[in-house]
């Protein structure tokens, strides 16, 4: 069975919501929609304050070239276009609309049935994804018409459809695959035509047996899908990391998976796709995660944009008095909320409720010089040398260390027995470098 | 015998006596003429290296003024007035007046006035934190205690006051070389005139949010109401972003503008009052409650 080479963690994977079949929630009250919640540039506010938008509708348009579109979740009235706390605690401009009713747009198609012709051709398709606002579901946002866009020069051969999700915890794209795995391979294929390539390989770790069958089965009527296994390692659902395991192909340092040839797209994503070009339908839901050893019943939820996470953790049954930590994303890279009253956005996977015991940090003792972190780097960097130059601020040398290559997949704090907050200062030093390296550029 | 000792000391010093004429012949050639002054304008310098004169180093800082010949917009600010007239003797040129100067944090979120809402675990420092969120109190301008200012700061005139849990500028030793406020990622440390008998007055506050948002997470936020700014007769107040700031070029110290302010964020240092002062409250706030958050 195939899995990268270079270094890997093998985290609990704690997968306890796999057998929880989608649920669909109800409309809340009100919902939080952040005007930005792509990578790149802000978008427009289009629409007013007191303005009445039907569920579907454009509230903010793209602006500048990596930007994406996005559209109401539900029907009713706009209260407020007004800064509001995001999951950061810093203010961003977000559209809060109360909720009425749940009127579908005119040109949306609602029916339930499976639509499988593809109709439309290579530009259409990618106009519709622009236009429907979708973005990679799998953390990054990047909007995905853009990974569509091959750059001149570069040929895209292989479509590659991200179902690994290594992060423990969190089960979101193992049930879209089990229950809506026909048209997220409709949707592949749609993102086939649109790359104009012939094959597509969907890579799923071995610890979802039943995704794998079930989709390997579905695959056998879609030319030119095939179906992997991956040997368990995190952090596997990497871009590069995924490419290398399926492929055998490494993404040069600084560049594009688009070198090698291969574009990647997550299994959620693709059912995004799906329904943007086969219903006309705008991202305005996903398939979110409420999980942890101190919620109740961890459920999968398809919630709408907006939702504030805490009626989903109310909905999955509330948490338990341990509760230390709510995370947003997994337990490896996700983020701590400052509060919970922050909206799901395009980008949430899942919320995490961390016991008391398992959110507190480890005391922090000197490098030893153990080279444990170099060992599990999955993009063979030497993290506890990035963690002093940062520290030192010796950005020079950062840079040539390659620090900008960094994942922030986390192995390397994972693994530290010092308990050193690595990756927290590789983010800082990467962030400085990353300024330095763009100020450069325009002189 | 005897005379392979001979030999080699005679080589050697032929060798040696060749080598030090070319020496000598290069060295003339190649003599860098430099001012004498730059020497001794050097050696009057404080040699603390700080560059809080803008320049790499003490001795970068003499060469430009020997260099350019005038001390128009030189000033060193760790000598003050002293230094600088010393150079100016030096030069035979005049120095010009700076009024001393000091650091001063334009943020009163102790915790008591701003209550942590949350807590945080990262790395002790400001620059990670300040990437991360918003901070322990919810306030996106405040202060976040974690003192990259209190690291910075060569002179060792900070320290963080673990009552208050912000950094304290000590007078004294402040010789306002701006460190700290690079330092700070946001920007709370200003470089003020340090006023007549240390007098001065600021506003404490830095938020630039609507009244109603600031004020949910610190009860001394400046809510932009402008009351100060109708009240100041000298012109000295101005109103920008929901945030009053006073010039202290401007500002004639006459205390109109402490007492209007709906949420006390304007505060004045040093003066003597019957009542306590703003900047007692700032060095001993309401203890209890904010040592129990702490233990």
């Amino acid at each position: 069975m195939k899995t990268f080479k270079l270094g890997g963690v093998h985290p609990p994977e704690n997968k306890l919501s796999a057998q929880t079949a989608i649920e669909i929630l109800e409309l809340p009250k009100k919902v939080f929609i952040p005007v930005t919640q792509h990578l790149g540039t802000p978008s427009t506010v289009v629409v007013k304050r007191g303005d009445d938008v039907k569920t579907g509708q454009l509230l903010a348009k793209s602006t500048g070239f990596i930007s994406a579109n996005v559209h109401s979740s539900v029907t009713g009235n706009i209260a407020k276009i007004e800064e509001v706390t995001d999951q950061s605690g810093y203010k961003r401009m977000t559209v809060v609309i109360d909720t009425k009713a749940d009127e579908w747009e005119n040109d949306i198609d609602t029916s339930t049935g499976i639509s499988r012709n593809i109709s439309l051709t290579k530009d259409e398709i990618i106009k519709r994804i622009a236009e429907n606002g979708v973005v990679g579901l799998g953390g990054a946002t990047f909007p995905t018409h853009i990974k569509m866009m091959v750059p001149e020069g570069k040929k895209a051969e292989l479509l590659i459809i991200n179902g690994v999700e290594c992060e423990p915890f969190l089960t979101s794209d193992h049930r879209l695959m089990m229950e809506k795995g026909e048209e997220m391979l409709i949707g592949t294929s749609i993102l086939m035509k649109a790359l104009g390539v012939e094959k597509a390989m969907v890579g799923i770790e071995n610890n979802k047996p039943d995704a794998i069958e079930h989709l390997s089965e579905l695959a056998g009527h879609f030319k030119g899908i095939s179906v992997h296994g991956l040997k368990v390692k995190y952090p596997q659902g990497g871009e590069k990391q995924l490419i290398k395991a399926l492929t055998g192909r490494e993404v040069p340092s600084g560049k594009l998976p688009i070198e090698t040839g291969c574009v990647v797209d997550n299994v959620g994503t693709a059912y995004a796709v799906y329904e943007a070009v086969q219903k006309n339908k705008p991202l305005i839901d996903r398939v979110v995660t409420v999980t942890g050893k101190a919620a109740l019943k961890p459920s999968n939820f398809l919630v709408r944009v907006g939702t504030p996470i805490s009626t989903l953790i109310e909905k999955a049954g509330g948490t338990n008095e341990q509760l230390g930590k709510v995370i947003s994303g997994g337990p490896m890279m996700g983020k701590a909320l400052t509060s919970l009253e922050v909206p799901v956005v395009k980008g949430t996977s899942g919320v995490l409720l961390m016991l008391k015991e398992e959110s507190k940090r480890a005391v922090v003792n000197n490098c030893i010089r153990c080279a444990k972190c170099i060992s599990v780097c999955p993009m063979g960097l030497e993290p506890y040398l990035l963690e002093k130059l940062a520290i030192v601020e010796d950005y020079e040398k950062a840079e040539n260390e390659k620090i900008l290559d960094c994942i922030e997949c986390g192995s390397c704090h994972y693994t530290c027995p010092a308990g050193r907050p690595l990756l927290d200062y590789i983010r800082l030093g990467k962030g400085r470098v990353s300024l330095i390296v763009r100020n450069r550029k325009k002189v | 015998m005897n005379n392979i000792i001979l030999f080699a000391i005679l080589s050697l010093s032929a060798i040696g006596a060749t080598a030090a004429i070319i020496l000598y012949f290069v060295a003339q050639k190649f003599k860098v003429i430099e001012d004498p002054r730059i020497d001794l304008v050097a050696e009057v310098l404080p040699g603390a290296n700080c560059g809080g004169c803008g320049f790499a180093g003490c001795r970068a800082f003499a060469e430009n003024m020997v260099h350019t010949g005038t001390l128009e917009g030189f000033a060193c600010p760790v000598g003050g007035n002293d230094a600088m007239s010393q150079v100016a003797k030096i030069l035979g040129l005049e120095a010009a007046e700076t009024e001393p100067k000091v650091a001063v944090v334009r943020c009163n979120g102790t915790f008591t006035n701003a209550p942590k809402k949350i807590s945080y675990d990262g790395p002790a420092t400001c620059a990670f934190a300040n990437n991360l969120y918003s901070g322990e109190s919810g306030c996106p301008y405040g202060c976040l205690g974690l003192g990259d200012c209190v690291v910075s700061c060569k002179f060792g005139a900070m320290y963080l006051d673990e009552i208050s849990g912000l950094p304290v500028v000590v007078e004294e030793k402040c010789v306002s070389c701006g460190a700290c406020v690079k330092a700070c990622p946001r920007s709370i440390i200003e470089i003020r005139n340090q006023g007549k008998k240390s007098r001065r007055i600021y506003v404490c506050c830095i938020n630039k949010e609507k009244g109603a948002p600031a004020k949910k997470n610190c009860e001394v936020a400046c809510i932009g109401c402008g009351k100060c700014v109708k009240v100041c007769p000298f012109d000295a107040i101005e109103l920008k972003n929901n945030l009053a700031y006073i010039d202290f070029e401007k500002c004639k110290l006459c205390r109109k503008c402490v007492p209007e302010c709906p949420t006390g964020s304007i505060l004045e240092i040093n003066f003597p009052s019957k009542k306590p002062t703003t900047e007692e409250q700032v060095q001993e706030p309401k203890t209890t409650a904010s040592t129990k958050i702490l233990s």
